[in-house]
């Protein structure tokens, strides 16, 4: 525990200083972290691909509900790292025609259908129950109607009018939002680079 | 039962129904609606307007197949902008399904703006870890990425004589639909002082508004709707125009159901006991 602290000290506050420091030493000493950094990516993404393997051979063993779609997902993740590994992914591969012609349209196709379950939950879930959800539905109805071309069409000042609300209520509470998630990430970096916030390291025994 | 116990009560495949006619109907016969251009576009256009004949642009489209809805159309109306311009487009994607849009977008904007691969623009391809890349480009662009796309070596590639690193940029352009920006604008535009123009999706957009009036962001083109006035600012009739016209449309249905939606409880609720 106490190297694993040593550790996240020495490197955070070293990373820390790097960044205010100009000299090219000191930036060459950043830079050669930074290569480390895209080591440890690469090792991440080999441990999630042994723990999406695990997960689902273990359904795929215990044979629970929706097992099929587990061999589906393992099927996949075999085949298109073999044929990425033995054939490239560039143009006119194997892994870029299987990627044009069934991830892109896959994925487009899910997220399309977001619009009719979106709109469903509006139906349903947009309700004046009270004063907050009021003032909730009434600014999503303006803005849905104010911020396309069919809104200038019904009146000229609604493009102007929404703008007004991103522009100057709603900026205030987005900066507002923005200086608190600042300042609650430099106090969390300081409790981990400082030994304060542990839970990172595991549950110690 | 009432008329609004009904509406209440509506099958929801039939709400289904009007979202699907709302949005095939308007793309099988485009309006044409009236689109107004919003400062934020125009700061975004204005911005590379401003950029002399061969400056080099940095173009990260960081996104995926789900979000290429809105983000496509916008990025070949900034591509085709920049190549009209007579800029050296240099492009990368920071996500691994990336590619597979990039690609098409540099051939559609280049095709339709009579640019050539290596002469006019390069693709660089796709590399992990944002924030190393971003750093690394600081540093040198060939470190980060030896070869381009198609393994050619960047040193023989023309367009790329005499570029290595932010230094040798003029303007970095990202079209994201993830955090991919706030480390471009941490690191591109706060550290090594790079203008910076954004494209985002509609859901993200006012997330950076507050960067636009400290100035770490010169432009912001948002969603389906930014793209369209793009594309009206270039005078362009693609996608996010045409989509315009659906858009508009569903978002009147959705605004019409939840009035209805409401109508139909209050009334309800008045004359229950």
């Amino acid at each position: 525990m106490r190297i694993s602290l040593a550790i996240t000290f020495t490197v955070g506050a070293l990373l820390i200083a790097l960044f205010f420091i100009p000299n090219y030493q000191a930036q060459a000493v950043n830079a050669k972290i930074l290569e480390w950094a895209t080591i440890v990516y690469a090792f991440a993404l080999i441990l999630g691909s042994i723990s999406l393997w695990n997960t689902h051979w273990r359904k795929v063993k215990t044979q629970r509900e929706g097992w099929p779609y587990s061999v589906v997902t393992m099927t996949a993740l075999v085949i298109v790292t073999g044929l990425g590994v033995w054939q490239g992914v560039g143009e006119g591969s194997l892994v870029s025609r299987i990627y044009n012609m069934v991830n892109s349209p896959l994925a487009s196709t899910m997220f399309a259908l977001l619009a009719f379950f979106i709109a469903s939950a509006a139906f349903r879930a947009f309700r004046a129950r009270n004063v907050e959800a009021t003032l909730l539905l009434v600014t999503a109805v303006l803005m849905m109607i104010g911020r396309v071309s069919i809104g200038e069409f019904i009146w000229k000042g609604f493009p102007g009018f929404t703008e007004w609300l991103l522009d100057v209520p709603n900026l205030a509470a987005k900066r507002a939002i923005a200086i608190g998630v600042g300042l609650g990430a430099v106090s969390t970096a300081l409790k981990i680079i400082l030994g304060i916030e542990r839970s990172y390291l595991g549950r110690s025994r | 039962m009432s008329v609004m116990s009904r509406i209440l009560a509506i099958d929801r495949r039939m709400i289904f129904l009007f979202i699907g006619l709302g949005t095939a109907v308007p793309l099988l016969w485009p309006v044409n609606l009236p689109i107004t251009v919003t400062p934020r576009v125009e700061a975004a256009y204005q911005t590379i307007e401003a950029l002399p004949e061969g400056s080099t642009v940095l173009i990260a489209m960081d996104f995926e197949p789900d979000t290429m809805a809105e983000l496509l159309p916008m990025s070949i109306a900034v591509l085709r902008h920049c190549f009209r311009k007579n800029l050296k487009v240099i492009a990368i994607t920071l996500y691994p399904a990336g590619p597979g849009l990039v690609e098409p977008a540099l051939r559609i904007a280049a095709t339709a703006e009579h640019k050539e691969r290596n002469k006019d623009y390069t693709f660089l391809g796709y590399k992990s870890g944002f924030q190393t890349v971003m750093i690394g480009f600081g540093e040198s662009i060939r470190q980060q990425y030896p070869v381009d796309f198609y393994q050619t070596p960047l040193d023989s590639i023309p367009i790329m004589k005499g570029v290595d690193s932010y230094a040798h940029i003029d303007l970095v352009i990202n079209l994201t639909a993830s955090s991919a920006a706030d480390y471009w604008i941490q690191f591109a535009a706060s550290r090594f002082h790079k203008a910076l123009i954004l494209g985002t999706t509609a859901v993200m957009a006012t997330d950076y508004y507050p960067y636009l009036s400290s100035r770490q962001v010169l432009g912001l083109v948002g969603g389906m709707k930014g793209a369209a006035e793009y594309e009206k600012r270039m005078d362009l009739f693609g996608d996010a125009r045409r989509g315009m016209d659906a858009q508009s449309l569903v978002h009147v249905i959705i605004a019409l159901l939840v009035v209805l939606g409401n109508a139909a409880l209050f009334v309800t609720t008045r004359k229950a006991p």
